[in-house]
């Protein structure tokens, strides 16, 4: 079965994804609302909608990192662009989120037009740098001169006296797509279990399988085996006579693009805008989540964006009551120590797990979650058919 | 003109600060080949270990002092720290107050250990390594050093004062023939200067006379050379990122009474100095010092009244224009060699 | 006229004339060598050629057209192809992706922006390159990663993927430069193999004389920056001048 201009093997890795995506709140909510287990659940709407959103900004991130191999240090810069553009419109139109994710997409791709423009003179880490330098640019003139247009520390927000020009008698008053409110959800009762479909996560979920197929046949492009030649030997690429400085431009501006509907995304979801949002730690996040997962793969950011995301959330939720739970049938010194160490990860330590892993990850597997899954599959070929791996090594080096 | 001077000495105990950083950075790109992102949580482990003598210093126990009595008439209960008890009253204040100071000699130790065990423990694993990898994985270390930093001492700033000795301005204008108050600089500041440039000779110093510097600057010119001469690189290098590690360290310990310290002061600084090492031109030591010293002073310019009323936040985008200037134009930075890093 | 035409060239770096009054030209459809004993400038002239340096006086003419101030990419789409010392290939992708990068080259020119069509619908691409791949017998290895070839593989792919831009002119930068006695015999007649069928210009940097005289029709032997003298083989060989380079060389 073929579609969509894909091979076979993309069909169904489409269609599982896609099924995958849709199914997301009742795969996230395995265990009953009653039970002690019910903390690992993720089926909430706000954490789905997390998953999503990141999961388009990792990809779009992907096209670039991934790619080319120019780390970029700046693309929270086009986040926070993104979720201004959204709750200027909701100003100035109204909460239909339209007209603001379309501005999103539009103000992102020129910033990562003119940004992308100058930081590519360089490659290597200069690129990094400059991207970091615009980034932080960026961010420190949101909170300083910039404040008529972002409203400072506070944040941009929708104030009653906003001019709302398109707001109707009956219109919602909160963000909504052509009359459909984001933060309304349908709860669907099944014995013990509770599963909550929630619009919001649907419109998210909708785009992102959208711009997943968008990668997808970037991925399989000419242009995308561009950006991979870019990526192994720029040299041998100029005396073929191929110019990299608009490929490589191009990939950029379109990760920017990503970067910049996610930043939207975020204020269709909530409709606020503020300057942390362009901080050089969320820059430093999205880099985490595509190396997590597997820089240069279809599957890795978004596994890298749901991994990261999932474990913040539980994590973070995990407190001294959790703990002494988990650890009551052990001696209590033992348990008092086994609660001291875990303290080190849990709560608000969780970014201290985050740095550790991320460290295990670039150290042992370079290649993030995807790789770690193919050695694994790859081990138990090996067992099945006796060693005989001739066959996986003259795989074509096409990313999976 | 006073105006000029004072912005002038107002940049001098930043710029000390991104040029002490910018050095270790630079000594670390340059004999390792390594990008270190975690140099400037070595910068906050510093302050902390000032943070930490401070606390130890101040450890004390509880006594009923008999000749003093709350307001309801019974004896007052005070708090006595054990070096006043053990020292007398006034050694023991003294230790207290000059804690800061002190910390730098806990602080070398620390900080060399701390570089050793880096190095032998992560960085060496990555020298062969594409920069991306060496980035992301001290990147990483950094947050986790951070992290650490924050579990154990918290999330708000902690001040950290100067020895009393020091608390006041010095009337820098008078001494120059201008009008008494015009130019008024805090010694404290005078002192971190001062630090500055004795830390900083003695590196150039080191590198400069003796013969394991002589070593380590041939490394940094061409380091495949040097291995081939038979000469054990590795272990200099070792000694070499322990030193950096040190200067970021003692540079960390003597900022805590300008800024207190607090968990994410490593990557607000290691943003900048990374500015300032690529402005330098990345490899060159006095370009790493000059262009911390030259930022740091246009900074403190930039936020003057007068020229931010000109060009309006021009004093949060300073740093970051120069840089992207300079790379555009002189892509090797102030001082150094052509095509270094560039791959 | 030839096909490239070099006049009065000179490069200095710092203190050291590199390249001094070098004229040159060689002549469509022939195989013309540079040979000189190291450091006489051959690399330094034949960076010259392809974008990479910019002499300090002279010309270098491509076709009736200048190159000089044109930057790699668009000297390649002019007709000029290059091989490196050490095999430059896309160590990353399959033999066949390799290939086929050229052929897009060639096809799409120097930047198109095809996001959305497939790699593997472009028939007449893979087409193009698996046909390239069938006439340097390197068929049977169109998936492997290029990475993990012998080097004289990733010698034998560079050339494909230089031919399968049809260069007007294909520049060799010492093409057996370390190989084996084995290796550089197939070299040797891998390209007399696509000088006899694709009857193609060549110019040949080369250290080697065994290479040189068993491919060249004209040699041009450069010494300290200058050509010495340039002739067919037969009068090259045992000529004095170049006897004295060598020798000097040698002692």
């Amino acid at each position: 079965m073929k579609m969509l201009g894909l091979s076979k093997k993309d069909t169904t890795f489409l269609l599982i994804v896609i099924a995958l995506t849709l199914l997301t709140p009742i795969l996230l909510q395995p265990f009953p609302a009653s039970s002690t287990l019910a903390q690992f659940n993720a089926g909430y709407p706000d954490l789905m909608q997390r998953f999503a959103i990141f999961g388009i900004f990792a990809i779009g991130f992907n096209i670039l990192f991934g790619l080319t191999g120019y780390l970029s240090f700046g693309h929270a810069a086009f986040l926070g662009v993104g979720s201004y553009s959204v709750v200027w419109m909701y100003k100035l139109l109204g909460y239909n989120v339209v007209p603001g994710l379309i501005l999103a997409i539009i103000v992102s791709a020129l910033f990562a037009l003119l940004i992308g423009f100058v930081s590519l003179r360089r490659s290597g880490i200069y690129f990094s740098i400059l991207t970091l330098a615009f980034a932080q640019m960026c961010y420190n003139l949101a909170y300083s001169v910039l404040t008529p247009l972002t409203n400072g520390e506070t944040g941009l927000q929708v104030y009653t006296n906003d001019a709302q020009v398109l707001m109707g008698e009956n219109s919602p008053t909160s963000p909504h797509f052509f009359g459909i409110v984001m933060n309304e959800s349908a709860t669907w009762n099944v014995g013990g279990w509770q599963f909550v479909f929630n619009n919001g996560y649907y419109f998210t979920a909708i785009i992102a399988i959208l711009v997943f197929y968008l990668s997808l046949r970037i991925f399989r492009s000419p242009f995308g085996l561009m950006l991979r030649a870019i990526k192994t030997n720029q040299t041998r690429l100029n005396y073929t006579g191929i110019n990299t400085r608009p490929y490589t431009l191009a990939a950029f501006v379109i990760s920017g693009m990503y970067a910049g509907l996610a930043g939207g995304l975020m204020a269709s979801m909530d409709p606020l805008a503020g300057a942390e949002r362009m901080q050089w730690t969320a820059s430093g996040e999205v880099v985490l989540m595509v190396i997590l997962g597997g820089a240069g793969t279809l599957m890795g950011p978004i596994l890298g964006a749901g991994f990261i995301k999932y474990f913040e959330n539980i994590f973070s939720k995990i407190n001294d009551q959790v703990l002494h739970g988990w650890f009551a049938f052990l001696p209590d010194g033992l348990e008092n120590f086994l609660i001291g160490v875990s303290h080190f990860f849990v709560g608000k330590s969780w970014h201290l797990t985050l740095g550790l892993l991320f460290m295990l990850v670039v150290i042992f597997l370079p290649g993030g979650l995807v790789e770690g899954g193919q050695r694994i599959a790859n081990a138990f070929r090996k067992r099945k058919s006796g060693g005989d791996d001739a066959e996986t090594e003259a795989q074509p080096s096409a990313a999976e | 003109m006073d105006a000029i001077i004072l912005q002038i000495l107002n940049g001098l105990d930043k710029g000390s600060a991104y040029a002490l950083i910018a050095l270790g950075l630079t000594l670390i790109f340059g004999t390792l080949g390594v990008v270190n992102f975690a140099h400037g949580a070595l910068f906050m482990i510093g302050a902390f270990v000032a943070v930490t003598l401070q606390r130890i210093l101040s450890l004390s126990y509880e006594q009923i002092d008999p000749e003093k009595t709350d307001f309801l008439g019974n004896p007052l209960k005070v708090q006595v720290p054990y070096v006043d008890s053990w020292f007398g009253a006034d050694v023991g204040a003294w230790l207290i107050d000059w804690s800061v100071p002190i910390a730098i000699v806990m602080a070398i130790p620390v900080m060399l250990l701390v570089g050793f065990i880096m190095e032998r423990g992560l960085i060496k694993h990555f020298y062969k390594r594409p920069h991306a990898d060496q980035i992301l994985v001290t990147f990483g270390l950094a947050i986790v050093l951070q992290e650490l930093v924050k579990y154990f001492f918290g999330a708000n700033p902690i001040q950290t004062g100067a020895p009393d000795a020091f608390a006041g301005s010095m009337d820098f204008g008078s001494l120059l023939g201008f009008p008494p108050n015009s130019i008024m600089y805090p010694y404290w500041r005078l002192v971190y200067f001062l630090f500055a440039a004795i830390v900083i000779g003695g590196v150039f110093a080191f590198l400069q006379f003796t013969t394991f510097g002589m070593v380590v600057r041939a490394g940094m010119a061409d380091r495949e050379t040097v291995g081939l001469l038979g000469i054990n690189i590795d272990k200099r290098f070792t000694l070499m990122f322990g030193l950096a590690a040190a200067v970021a360290g003692v540079a960390g310990v003597m900022y805590t009474p300008i800024l207190a310290p607090n968990y994410h002061m490593g990557m607000d600084f290691l943003v900048l100095s990374f500015v300032v090492v690529v402005v330098g031109g990345m490899g060159s030591l006095p370009g790493a010092v000059a262009a911390g010293f030259l930022l740091g002073i246009l900074q403190s310019f930039a936020s003057m009244n007068e020229i931010k009323s000109l060009i309006p936040g021009i004093d949060q985008v300073i740093i970051y224009l120069v840089a992207i200037i300079i790379l555009l134009t002189r892509p090797r930075g102030l001082m150094g060699r052509a095509g270094v890093m560039e791959e | 006229m030839g096909i490239l035409e070099v006049k009065n060239v000179g490069k200095r770096f710092g203190g050291l004339q590199a390249l001094s009054d070098v004229n040159l030209s060689v002549q469509e459809h022939t195989v013309h060598a540079i040979i000189g004993p190291n450091g006489a400038g051959k690399s330094t002239l034949l960076n010259c050629f392809v974008g990479k340096l910019i002499p300090d006086t002279g010309s270098v003419m491509f076709n009736g057209q200048s190159v000089l101030g044109l930057k790699p990419h668009q000297i390649n789409q002019m007709g000029i192809s290059r091989v490196f010392q050490t095999p430059e290939i896309f160590s990353d992708l399959n033999v066949l992706e390799n290939v086929m990068i050229s052929c897009f080259a060639k096809r799409d020119g120097a930047f198109r922006l095809h996001p959305f069509e497939t790699v593997a619908h472009e028939v007449d691409i893979v087409e193009e390159a698996e046909q390239m791949l069938i006439d340097v017998n390197m068929i049977d290895k169109r998936h492997m990663n290029a990475a993990s070839m012998s080097r004289g593989d990733k010698r034998r792919l560079e050339m494909a993927m230089c031919l399968a831009q049809k260069p007007k002119l294909l520049l060799l930068d010492e093409p057996t430069a370390g190989m084996a006695r084995a290796d550089t015999n197939n070299t040797i007649d891998l390209l007399k193999e696509i000088n006899e069928k694709l009857d193609i210009t060549m110019a040949i940097i080369e250290h080697d004389m065994h290479v040189v005289f068993s491919l060249a029709d004209r040699i041009t032997v450069l010494a300290q920056g200058t050509p010495l003298v340039e002739d067919t083989p037969e009068n090259i060989k045992g000529h004095p001048k170049v006897k004295e380079a060598y020798l000097g060389e040698a002692a």
